[in-house]
């Protein structure tokens, strides 16, 4: 679907430029860099969530290569855009592109997980500079990101929050209790993004609690709701420069990012045990080959 | 939030203008800190009458978070608050706020060292009859095992003004345990607060009452019976159970035969437990009593009918020392 034509919500009215090639090329080849690093890094700890990182590489590389404003080697700027995980898990592909706006040393990475390391399975905002809130504990993020926009209210600072939840944590309560409130308090510039990959550790989301109709249930929230394919860099940024353009809407807005889990790795697409994996170095290779090879994956 | 004129009939009004409120220091303090050029925000949970911060909301309405039912949801959002600049007071029942909301208290605020105060008030058994539901016996157990928090328990409205006051350069987060607003004064309006530092109002050999919170006013009057009746008693004020003033409880146990711990609180973990771990790492320590709620749920009845059931009042505190020291 090309983004000219997507249908936006009504209350949608700025146009928003469009993403071009360079754009989209360029959010393409950073999504490519969060998977091989993700190959790289669960190398070293030997476990880890290379699936939950792969639906949502595009994500990352939307938000950090497009909609987010930052400032390279300053991750405490006060005005920045902050980013929330709500699906802490998938950490190790935002800790690249953290490194990457030169918010910490490369090298660094390296390390991952080793005693002492900073960068663990969860992203822990005491310890890596970028990480703008801790996460680990599923269904916190959304009231985290609705208290740093109400407390920038306060301090008259204007940036956006980004939350990315998984689909899962659809399950938790707090979610909606953050859902309501944000509505209820006019929180416009808070942006959820649901990882819409359709698993969860135990087996299909909806096979263990189903969440369906999600867009209808967050705009009974009161939430002004898009949904996406959220591999597609065209779609995603249009999308966010579209919700950026038209923050003086009152409502809070959710991106449902339909997704696929471990995107872009033919043989962990195919079989969804791959939330918590280790590879072999024979699938390590297999993997890296193919990520390498495929160009735009959409 | 506006919520224009009240019914002089209604709850919401009397809950108000209760001639003993002393819930008004915790709104004035607040306001204090806002006229004295702090960044404060204040969120509550549908809780706004019980523990007047509606006094608050209406001088500061742009200040002021209602939250409405959802406790976990303004202890998280009060943590990202915290990460903007800005200082959230967040305030529930201490029930809500010490068992409800106890991850998002580890995890979101003391873990990420944020400084976020929390107020948990009606605590003990101050909400009677409404039950255990909203008793909190285990408070501040829970809230003293989470690294890097401050657990105070001021004895009463100026004390609890004075502590906030003081809080302004305190970097952790704080967890406040206060009664339900209407406990008699101990202390006048210009009492001092240091964190950490307990105040010693007397000294004696025979027995030393260490109280804390609402606890403090019925130790202080069986402290003056016991005295008047001959005993060398001492009574300290461990308004801070953490970090506890170790110093303290060791110059009791070297002073006193008998140390007493009085506390609207489970005898496990509370002030008592916390006594009981100095006392134990110590040399021929004093020997402990524990008094407080035994390891049980609390009945049902009216908040001084409980106080005398479980010997929390005056009498009851009296009695438990002459007990002891016979």
């Amino acid at each position: 679907m090309s983004p000219g034509s997507r249908k936006l919500d009504a209350r949608i009215g700025v146009e928003a430029s469009e993403p071009n090639e360079t754009d989209i090329a360029r959010i393409n080849e950073r999504a490519k860099y969060v998977r091989l690093e993700t190959l790289r890094l669960i190398q070293i700890a030997k476990v880890g969530h290379y699936s939950s990182v792969f639906s949502c590489a595009e994500i990352f590389a939307t938000l950090y290569y497009d909609a987010m404003r930052l400032r390279r080697g300053e991750p405490k700027w006060p005005a920045r855009d902050r980013f929330l995980m709500g699906k802490g898990h998938a950490a190790v592909g935002l800790y690249p592109l953290l490194a990457d706006w030169d918010f910490f040393s490369k090298d660094i990475l390296d390390n991952y997980t080793r005693l002492g390391s900073p960068l663990g399975d969860h992203p822990d905002m005491r310890k890596v500079p970028g990480i703008d809130f801790s996460s680990g504990s599923i269904g916190h993020a959304l009231s985290a990101g609705l208290g740093m926009v109400l407390g920038g209210r306060l301090t008259n600072l204007d940036f956006t929050v980004y939350v990315l939840l998984g689909d899962g944590e659809m399950h938790e309560g707090q979610v909606w209790e953050a859902a309501l409130s944000a509505a209820h308090h006019k929180a416009q510039n808070l942006v959820a993004i649901v990882d819409r990959n359709g698993y969860q550790l135990d087996g299909k989301v909806d096979d263990i609690i189903g969440i369906e109709p999600l867009g209808d249930k967050w705009r009974a929230f009161g939430w002004e709701v898009h949904e996406v394919d959220g591999h597609n860099a065209r779609e995603l940024a249009f999308v966010l420069r579209q919700i950026r353009a038209n923050r003086s809407q009152s409502a809070p807005v959710c991106v449902i990012a339909k997704t696929v889990k471990g995107h872009g790795v033919r043989y962990m697409e195919s079989e969804p045990g791959w939330h918590l994996g280790y590879l072999t170095p024979d699938d390590e290779a297999l993997a890296a080959a193919e990520i390498s090879a495929r160009g735009e994956i959409g | 939030m506006s919520t224009g004129p009240l019914n002089p009939n209604s709850w919401q009004y009397r809950q108000l203008n209760a001639r003993s409120s002393g819930l008004g220091y915790l709104s004035n303090a607040l306001i204090d800190l806002v006229e004295s050029g702090h960044a404060v925000v204040v969120g509550t949970a549908d809780l706004q009458y019980s523990n007047g911060l509606v006094r608050f909301a209406e001088r500061y309405p742009e200040r002021f978070i209602q939250f409405g039912i959802s406790e976990q949801n303004m202890v998280s959002a009060a943590a990202g608050m915290a990460t903007i600049g800005v200082t959230p007071f967040v305030a529930t029942f201490a029930s809500f706020l010490a068992l409800l909301c106890c991850e998002q208290i580890r995890t979101d605020i003391a873990y990420s060292a944020l400084p976020v105060r929390l107020i948990g008030h009606h605590s003990g058994i101050g909400l009677g009859f409404y039950g255990t539901s909203h008793h909190a016996t285990e408070d501040l157990a829970i809230m003293r095992s989470i690294a890097d928090l401050t657990v105070v328990a001021p004895a009463d409205g100026p004390q609890l003004a004075a502590a906030i006051r003081a809080s302004v350069t305190h970097s952790q987060p704080i967890y406040f345990r206060i009664g339900r607003g209407q406990d008699p004064l101990v202390y006048g309006n210009e009492s001092a607060f240091e964190f950490g530092k307990a105040i010693v109002h007397a000294v004696g050999s025979d027995l030393t009452i260490i109280a804390c919170g609402t606890m403090l006013h019925p130790a202080r009057e069986a402290h003056r019976a016991l005295s008047e009746s001959g005993r060398s008693v001492g009574l300290i004020d461990m308004h801070t159970i953490k970090p506890l003033d170790r110093e303290a409880v060791l110059t009791a146990s070297r002073a006193s035969r008998l140390i007493l711990t009085v506390e609207e609180h489970s005898v496990i973990g509370g002030l008592g437990g916390a006594v009981a771990e100095v006392l134990a790492e110590s040399e021929r320590p004093a020997r402990l009593i524990r008094h407080g709620i035994r390891d049980e749920y609390s009945l049902i009845a009216p908040p001084t009918h409980l106080y005398r059931h479980y010997r929390l009042d005056a009498e009851g505190i009296e009695a438990v020392a002459r007990e002891a020291l016979a």
